[in-house]
């Protein structure tokens, strides 16, 4: 037992050597927090939101940005709805923030779980995740055209993999499905990486893959982007594949696919905080922003950089909600009431 | 049991019938999957009851009458931890929970009981709360101390 | 021969002596986390995920690899020493595990456990040395309708074995499907069965199930006994290591039938868990002791901690070269190669040679530290059991407590536990097996999910299942379990028999 206690000490002692500095923290905010400060993550372990939310943890620890440490939990029970309840129930309790995805505005929607996101308070938007329609690069069609009339051909027989039920991924198939007539069996699968494997692994046609899930595959030779769900192409211009970078993937309106969709990946905080403690996550978010860390997982997934506080961060979040609304309303997906 | 496990089969039953336990235009509905294993908890407890009644072992208790009550001298105590744990917090209540135990059912001296029973949950919260950054349920007592 | 010279290079990135001193601290982290409830694998990586930012990356995956391989190890000490299965794929290893220490036996079981992991681990690793391209292509094989099959492979294996009354066992197997079903259905994103209770809305997680059914259960049937309870005097023997060892040859068959399932079901990945369930299912059929099964049988302990670890270890290769997860501690580690701006897939073996084989090769390093560290603990961790029960129950109970709260932070599964403790204790009474239904709440999930995805590509036909050899062959081998004590029946009728008098 004792050299255990020993070996135990030593690691209290080095984390304890980790731990912030004082004078590192610029007094910019009057309110700081005075205990470990809990981040939810309303999803499992290994998707998207999981990797940004502990790279912020990595990235909070390594420079030494916040005196107490950061608490990482994964919430992801009923799509996301145990985390969102959890910090709805914790009203005035700053020492708790979460980050969201669109499971934000869907999960309440298709499953009628009493919450909505007016039940928390905004902090910031810290990014956009994209969307890229991705077939096998086995696959002879090379543009949305082609694919387009091949998933006709096959007469509803075609396949898309895709994360979860009646969230961003089936909202983003249904769309597909509005603009070009086509039919796809949209076949729910756990996570992005289990999507992108199904994809290569030829037992779905097709996928919407976030760039960062498929992005190995890409540069493997085994996919295939065919368009981009934004309005503009993507901004990075490092070669990737070949000659190919996110860059020279079209945008989806352009191929004649009217569809654009960018997944919200923002902080909120419990319902009830005051201006102060608003203000210090904001200022703490936008010192992990700097960090060369913060920049590497932006460039790696290709993300959409738009960074929103206050009022306009709020105001996008009511209209990004209205929009799921409507969507899922065409789709069929609102819960039965 | 059988009767309880009816009970439950129904319930699953009904449950699966008001999501739906049909086909729907993408596939198998919700409550398709639960629905039948509804009915099949439902058919093995009608033979497991007819069997313990054929048997007739309907009447005879599972357990000694001693043995239940060493049983319930356990369970109750753990009850009342489990409900005391959302209220006074999991640190307070488990040393009651071990002081009780070891005093009634072990009948140690308060030389013995005390240690332990204040021992432990210190050790826990500092593997916890301080090591490995888990945050347990906490009460009063801990609030005024500034946790 | 190009993946032994690059096996070397990483043997000598593994021997600095600060990547050693890395290994050391992480195994002994990972036994803490394993044996400590509530911090499985996937949390304790988690947590310690930061620690490791200021480190090389290949420095940090041995240290995180380590606090697996560790985590891995100490799950077995729980199951053995109190019947509580801190990890899905140590259910089965407390089937027979935990009656041997009852018996006295604490010592072999726990020898017999950390040997059979480390060598499961071992054959993986060596696996994914000389054939990891291979494997990986094999991975990809594998759609909703072959995972279906692997899961009924594994209920089927698991059927028909136990002692109890066969109405019983569907009753208890069924209950535990439809306890898993409760919350949110992942096909069509509809909650079910929570009946408008938002504390159901997660449903039934099997570590709370697991914890109050085996942990609760155990001390309230251990209670009927009363106080004047033994204490299983166990002779604390400090040869026992080498004692068992010299008995653990004779289930050569059992260990390499389990390296075998492991590594498959690893690779698929269905993962550790039916693999260590299918696992001691087939050695209970193969052995000729098998009758004893569940009585304490030192085979029964090496089949499912043989194949776990071998499950384990190969579900990293699925990770490294398709970047998909096989377990959940595995998706944290997949987090932390992002982080450190590794892209896993398979770019990561052809651009990130040192990195790779550093690993692979603090696999090997690894287990034997693992296992040298965790032999010496167990003397002492058999000694746990001496403790009188009126001060270890009251302690193991806040431990169940504390391990049912961190699964998702709520007092509300600290008293589902109890009522699951309750349950347990009178399903045993009434003679009803516990194992279909844990095995149903672990995997009652997963093989719905992929039976109805393969209903959803195929349309609804379920000629799915036998679309190809190599579910169709799953599919057979699955049957063949299912029916197996008929065949075995019809054999020994065909075959003329000694007479005998």
């Amino acid at each position: 037992m004792s050299r255990k206690t020993k070996f135990c000490n030593f690691v209290v002692l080095s984390a304890f050597a980790l731990a912030p500095l004082y004078a590192a923290v610029p007094v910019a905010a009057a309110w700081e927090p005075s205990r470990p400060v809990e981040f939810i993550i309303p999803a499992g372990t290994g998707g998207g939101a999981d990797i940004m939310a502990r790279t912020v943890q990595g990235i909070v620890a390594k420079h030494n940005l916040m005196k107490q440490p950061m608490v990482v939990i994964n919430k992801s029970g009923g799509a996301g709805g145990e985390g969102f309840l959890d910090v709805k129930n914790s009203k005035g309790n700053p020492h708790k923030i979460i980050i969201t995805l669109s499971n934000l505005f869907t999960t309440p929607l298709a499953t009628g779980i009493p919450f909505n996101w007016k039940d928390l308070t905004p902090v910031a938007m810290l990014a956009l995740d994209e969307f890229v329609l991705w077939v096998n690069a086995e696959k002879p069609y090379k543009n949305v055209k082609e694919f387009v009339d091949a998933a006709k051909k096959a007469n509803g027989t075609f396949k898309m993999a895709g994360t979860g039920s009646k969230q961003e991924d089936q909202i983003i198939t249904v769309a597909i499905e509005k603009s070009t007539g086509a039919k796809f069996i949209y076949i729910p699968q756990r996570g992005g990486g289990a999507v992108a494997v199904q994809l290569v692994g030829n037992h779905a046609d097709s996928t919407v893959n976030n760039p960062n899930e498929a992005l190995s595959h890409w540069r493997g030779g085994k996919l295939r982007p065919l368009c981009v769900f934004d309005e503009k192409k993507l901004v990075y211009t490092d070669k990737l594949a070949g000659d190919m970078s996110w860059s020279s993937i079209p945008t989806c309106k352009s191929q004649g696919l009217d569809m654009a969709y960018l997944m919200l990946r923002g902080i909120f905080m419990t319902p009830g905080a005051t201006k102060d403690q608003i203000d210090y996550y904001v200022g703490l978010f936008q010192k992990v922003r700097e960090t060369p860390e913060w920049k590497k997982l932006m460039s790696d997934g290709a993300f959409n950089q738009t960074f929103m506080t206050g009022k306009e961060y709020t105001d996008w979040v009511a209209r990004e909600e209205k929009r799921h609304e409507e969507l899922m309303k065409e789709a069929g997906f609102l819960a039965k009431k | 049991m059988a009767g309880l496990m009816i009970v439950f089969a129904l319930i699953v039953i009904g449950g699966s019938m008001s999501v739906g336990f049909n086909w729907d235009f993408d596939g198998p509905r919700a409550g398709f999957f639960p629905f039948y294993i509804g009915l099949f908890i439902l058919g093995a407890s009608i033979v497991n009851f007819w069997q313990s009644w054929s048997d007739g072992a309907g009447g005879r208790l599972f357990a000694e009458w001693g043995q239940i009550r060493q049983v319930v001298s356990v369970v109750v105590p753990s009850t009342v931890y489990v409900a005391l744990v959302p209220w006074i917090g999991i640190y307070v209540s488990s040393a009651l929970l071990i002081a009780v135990f070891m005093k009634w059912l072990g009948r140690y001296g308060w030389s013995m009981v005390l240690p332990v029973a204040a021992g432990v949950p210190v050790a826990t919260f500092i593997v916890f709360e301080r090591w490995f950054l888990v945050p347990l349920p906490k009460g009063l007592i801990e609030e005024l101390l500034g946790f | 021969m190009e993946e032994i010279a690059n096996l070397f290079n990483g043997f000598a990135v593994v021997l600095q002596p600060f990547n050693i001193m890395v290994m050391v601290v992480g195994i002994l982290l990972g036994v803490i986390i394993g044996v400590l409830p509530g911090l499985g694998g996937a949390n304790g990586v988690a947590i310690l995920l930061p620690l490791t930012f200021s480190m090389s990356p290949t420095s940090a995956i041995i240290m995180l690899s380590c606090i697996y391989w560790g985590a891995l190890f100490g799950g077995a000490i729980t199951s053995v020493l109190f019947n509580i299965p801190g990890e899905p794929w140590s259910v089965a290893t407390t089937f027979d595990g935990h009656p041997m220490a009852q018996k006295g036996k604490a010592g072999e079981a726990l020898t017999a456990a950390f040997t059979s992991s480390f060598v499961g681990a071992l054959f993986a690793v060596i696996m994914i040395t000389l054939v990891a391209p291979l494997v990986a292509a094999f991975a990809l094989r594998f759609g909703p309708a072959e995972k279906f099959g692997v899961y009924f492979l594994a209920f089927c294996s698991f059927i028909g074995m136990s002692k109890e009354p066969p109405f019983k066992t569907v009753a208890a197997m069924m209950i535990g499907f439809a306890l898993a079903s409760v919350g949110l259905d992942e096909m069509t994103g509809q909650l079910r069965l929570t009946f408008g209770f938002e504390k159901l809305l997660t449903g039934f997680d099997f570590l709370i199930a697991v914890i109050g059914l085996f942990g609760i259960g155990e001390i309230l049937l251990t209670m009927e006994e009363g106080l004047s309870f033994k204490g299983r005097s166990a002779k604390i023997n400090s040869r026992v290591v080498f004692q068992t060892w010299a008995q653990l040859p004779r289930y050569w068959m059992t260990s390499l039938r389990s390296c075998i399932i492991g590594c498959w079901m690893g690779v698929t990945p269905a993962g550790a868990t039916p693999a260590s369930f299918m696992s001691y299912g087939i050695a209970k059929r193969a052995s000729k002791d098998g009758h004893k099964f569940g009585t304490g049988e030192i085979e029964g302990v090496v089949a499912p901690e043989t194949a776990a670890h071998a499950a384990g270890t190969s579900a990293l290769l699925p990770m490294l070269a398709l970047g998909v997860p096989g377990s959940p501690t595995a998706a944290v580690l997949l987090g932390g190669l992002l982080i450190w701006g590794l892209q896993p897939g398979p770019m990561l073996f052809v651009e990130q040679k040192e990195f790779v084989w550093g690993l692979i090769a603090s696999m090997y390093l690894g287990n034997v530290v693992g296992l040298l560290i965790v032999l010496t603990c167990v003397p002492l961790l058999a000694a746990i059991l001496r403790i009188p029960f009126s001060i270890i129950a009251p302690v193991i109970l806040v431990f169940c407590a504390i391990g049912a709260y961190t699964v998702h932070n709520s007092t509300f599964d600290v008293m589902l536990m109890m009522v699951f403790g309750v349950f347990g204790y009178l399903l045993k009474k009434c003679n009803y097996p516990l194992a279909p239904m844990v095995l149903a709440i672990v995997l009652g999930n997963a093989a719905e999910e992929s039976f109805r995805q393969s209903l959803l590509a195929s349309q609804g036909s379920l000629t799915i299942f036998w679309s190809n050899w190599l579910v169709g062959s799953i599919m057979a081998l699955g049957l063949i379990a299912l029916f197996w004590p008929l065949i075995s029946q019809a054999l020994t009728r065909v075959r003329p028999r000694p007479v005998t008098t």
